[in-house]
């Protein structure tokens, strides 16, 4: 049967017809072979575009369809949707990509039309030997797993228990709650951070849709969306769960101490611990690397005074599998280290500390309960604070960290609240942007705090003068004032930037996903599909996709939540149908085939002899198709017909 | 005589690549319109025979392009194409074919800059080389 195809050739307004000479790329459509009808078209995704090929295909009796505009990663469910709709099976249209791959890239009208030319004739070529393809739909499982339980992984988890669906949260800490926990106040309405995070933490412990596995991390993640298989390996606590209540008295009665690291190394906690009071779960971990009775075989204490038996230094690590439908990332990000600024001092210079130490001295609960103090315990008589610690600086990270200006100016408010302290603040620029950030701002400006703008280039406590003497000495161009000034203080707060996770590069890889150039995982689009992957059924949200201040974080958390239930509401997912299929008439059973597939989708029968597919596992890469020396495997949508089509038609 | 624009095939794995390359036009980076894109799920779908039936036929060069190593969708089939590619190129001393006219490139989701630049690089080097001209001899033999 002759195929009898219509062409359409999308303007996007200016941006295909800027350099691409649309109309007679539709001419030169036309003289292809089966073309019967080629159109140029302003727009070819509106309405009035999308009923002209919906027309055609019923008037015309079109039997494939090529629309040459934007990227198929743009637009092509769009078109697949339209000649559906005219009765047309979805498969047999083909894409063909004339903006991001062509008119974008160059100013040569000439080049570009010969290019889009080109383009169109491998799609046409192409499209004459697509075949009708039908969707499978599987089941969708409704679990969900969550990992990370900070605030942004919270509030999805919440979200989606409240709704009756069951979720599993992977922690990797011995609590939930993230970096919020650890602040004091939060920006612009200076909130306490524990008044309202705790409650929400306490209902993710006590939720029964939502199972809790701190102390936790996903090892393997495998499957499709609607039907994933996560790997969670759970670290020995050393403590039952089950038996303990949380009393404390285990952590009371330990004899050893050591730094704590939810306190940054400024104050200590025992050996068996809560990183905090209100850790959920409250059940404590015992930190092997320092228990007396694992580094030397004697103490056992907890276990004596533990009124519930719960101390089990028997404990071993688990592995357990889960399958769910559905995940979201919600990993968050890590603190810049400013040890990589040597001209900031921070390590050599005792009271040169980071914002994340700043939120510690001046909680209530933190190792000086709640005093701004120095490392020599007197309150400081001037502090600098230091904007952009590793941010909008080539050197390290280009980006700018969305939250320091904000949490500076909340600095600079609790260091006047709490101390006589003169507080100076070096910015580049103001960056308050979020509701209510520029009149927190303009309230920073009535309250005595010096602002420089300039970034400083040194911290010293080198004094030159008299008045510097047993100062630390901020050193900075006040590019207002247009010289260099140096301010003597005591405290040198460095409002540290965000970066992407130490990990991030392993849990993109254990997802699947990509990371953007900055090292954060890449959203599916930037404006669009902000939580969602290029992965089906794989969400991101919060400041593991980018820096992020917690109303955003927390948008995104619900925003994730919500594309979740949606999915899951749907009952079942549809796959695409690109899977492997064999030619039994051709195949050798040679098996070469079996050993290279990544999924073990491939079996060898040992009665016919020959390799079989499992559909299900298949996720159609292809790798299997150009290793077979019969050419016995073929890929539906991406034969070797189809391609060499393809090929064929470029070169040609 | 005008300049000699080569006639480059691109099979670009759809997760990486193919999105890279369609990042470098969103952020309107300029570069060679000289390489005609196929998409492909995987890099390890490029069947070396497309590879070669592109050279026979009529391309100055081939480029092949996949995620990074250990960022594969599909685990490992970048890795999969490089034991092929290593091969090819084998394949490629023996028939004449300069190593410089079929690439295999690693190239990220981010990565629209260095899409680019390797798109400009490998026009301008198989420009150097002038044309591959395989068609021609092959009609010749014929």
């Amino acid at each position: 049967m002759t195929e009898k195809i219509g062409v359409y050739v999308c303007h996007c307004g200016t941006n295909i017809a800027r350099v691409v000479d649309c109309k007679s790329v539709a001419e030169y459509a036309k003289t292809l072979p089966n073309v019967t009808v080629a159109r140029d078209y302003q727009y070819t995704c509106s309405d009035p575009g999308q009923e002209m090929i919906r027309k055609d295909i019923q008037e015309l009796e079109l039997t494939r369809v090529v629309v040459a505009s934007c990227s198929p990663l743009m637009h092509e469910p769009t078109f697949r949707r339209t000649v559906q709709d005219a009765g047309l099976n979805p498969f047999l249209f083909q894409m063909a990509n004339i903006r991001e791959q062509c008119s974008w890239i160059t100013d040569n009208k000439e080049l570009a039309t010969d290019r889009a030319k080109a383009i169109v004739r491998a799609a046409v070529s192409r499209v004459n030997f697509n075949e009708p393809l039908e969707v499978k739909r599987v089941p969708m499982n409704p679990d969900v797993l969550i990992v990370g339980g900070g605030i942004t992984g919270i509030e999805a988890a919440l979200q989606i228990a409240d709704s009756g669906k069951k979720v599993y949260l992977v922690e990797k800490e011995p609590t939930i709650g993230g970096y919020m926990a650890r602040f004091d106040k939060t920006f612009p309405t200076l909130d306490c951070a524990a008044c309202i995070l705790t409650p929400k933490m306490v209902s993710v412990g006590q939720h029964k849709n939502i199972e809790l596995m701190s102390y936790s991390d996903v090892v393997d993640f495998s499957g499709y969306v609607g039907n994933f298989k996560a790997r969670i390996r759970k670290r020995p606590r050393y403590v039952d769960e089950e038996k303990c209540t949380g009393c404390g008295q285990c952590e009371q009665k330990c004899p050893l101490s050591v730094p704590s690291e939810f306190d940054c190394g400024l104050g200590k906690r025992k050996a068996i611990y809560r990183p905090f009071p209100q850790a959920v779960p409250s059940t404590p971990v015992i930190d092997r690397e320092h228990c007396l009775y694992f580094t030397k075989g004697v103490c056992r204490v907890c276990e004596k005074f533990c009124p519930r038996g719960a101390i089990d230094f028997n404990q071993e690590e688990k592995t357990i599998e889960v399958p769910v439908g559905s995940a979201i990332l919600a990993t968050g990000s890590d603190l810049f280290d400013p040890s990589l600024i040597k001209e900031y001092g921070y390590g050599r210079l005792p009271n040169v500390i980071t914002s994340l130490e700043f939120e510690r001295l001046t909680h209530a609960s933190g190792p000086t309960g709640g005093k701004i103090v120095l490392k020599n315990g007197k309150p400081p008589e001037s502090v600098a604070i230091i904007h952009c610690v590793g941010s909008r600086d080539t050197n390290y990270n280009e980006y700018c960290s969305r939250v320091c200006c904000m949490y500076s100016l909340k600095t600079a408010h609790l260091v006047g609240e709490k101390t006589e302290a003169r507080v100076y603040e070096f910015y580049i620029d103001m960056r308050a942007f979020g509701k209510g950030y520029e009149e927190f701002y303009k309230r920073l400006l009535e309250e005595d705090v010096t602002f420089i703008r300039g970034r400083v280039a040194e911290i010293t406590d080198v004094a030159q003068k008299e008045t510097e003497k047993g100062k630390l000495i901020a050193v900075a161009e006040d590019t207002l004032l247009g010289m260099v000034r140096r301010i003597p203080v005591d405290m040198v707060i460095l409002s540290l930037g965000l970066t992407p996770r130490n990990d991030a590069i392993e849990v993109a890889r254990t997802f699947s996903i990509s990371r953007s150039k900055d090292g954060f995982f890449l959203e599916k689009h930037p404006k669009l599909a902000p939580v969602s992957t290029a992965a089906d059924g794989i969400f991101v949200a919060g400041a593991c996709q980018g820096p992020k201040d917690i109303p955003d974080s927390v948008a995104q958390g619900a925003a994730a939540a919500a594309n979740v239930l949606s999915l899951i509401d749907r009952k079942e997912v549809e796959l695409e149908p690109t899977i492997a299929t064999i030619n039994e008439e051709a195949c050798s059973g040679c098996r070469i085939c079996i050993s290279l597939c990544p999924y073990h989708a491939i079996t060898h029968d040992e009665e016919r002899r020959i390799a079989v597919i499992t559909e299900a596992l298949c996720k159609g890469c292809g790798v299997c198709i150009a290793a077979c020396p019969s050419g016995a495997i073929e890929q539906q949508n991406f034969t070797n017909r189809q391609l060499f089509a393809e090929v064929e038609a470029v070169c040609s | 005589m005008s300049k000699f624009e080569p006639k480059i095939v691109g099979f670009l794995c759809r997760w990486c690549a193919y999105t890279g390359a369609d990042l470098a036009g969103t952020s309107r980076i300029k570069y060679p319109p000289n390489v005609n894109p196929i998409r492909v799920n995987c890099s390890g779908r490029v069947d070396p025979t497309l590879v070669l039936k592109a050279l026979t036929i009529g391309a100055d060069g081939v480029l092949i392009a996949g995620c990074h190593p250990g960022d594969c969708h599909y685990t490992s089939g970048n890795v999969k194409t490089l034991r092929r590619f290593k091969l090819l190129q084998k394949m490629l001393d023996q028939f004449g074919i300069e190593r410089e006219r079929v690439r295999l490139e690693w190239v990220s989701a981010s990565e629209g800059e260095r899409y680019a630049r390797i798109v400009e690089q490998m026009t301008e080097e198989i420009r150097q080389l002038g044309p591959l001209g395989w068609k021609a001899k092959m009609e010749a033999l014929a």
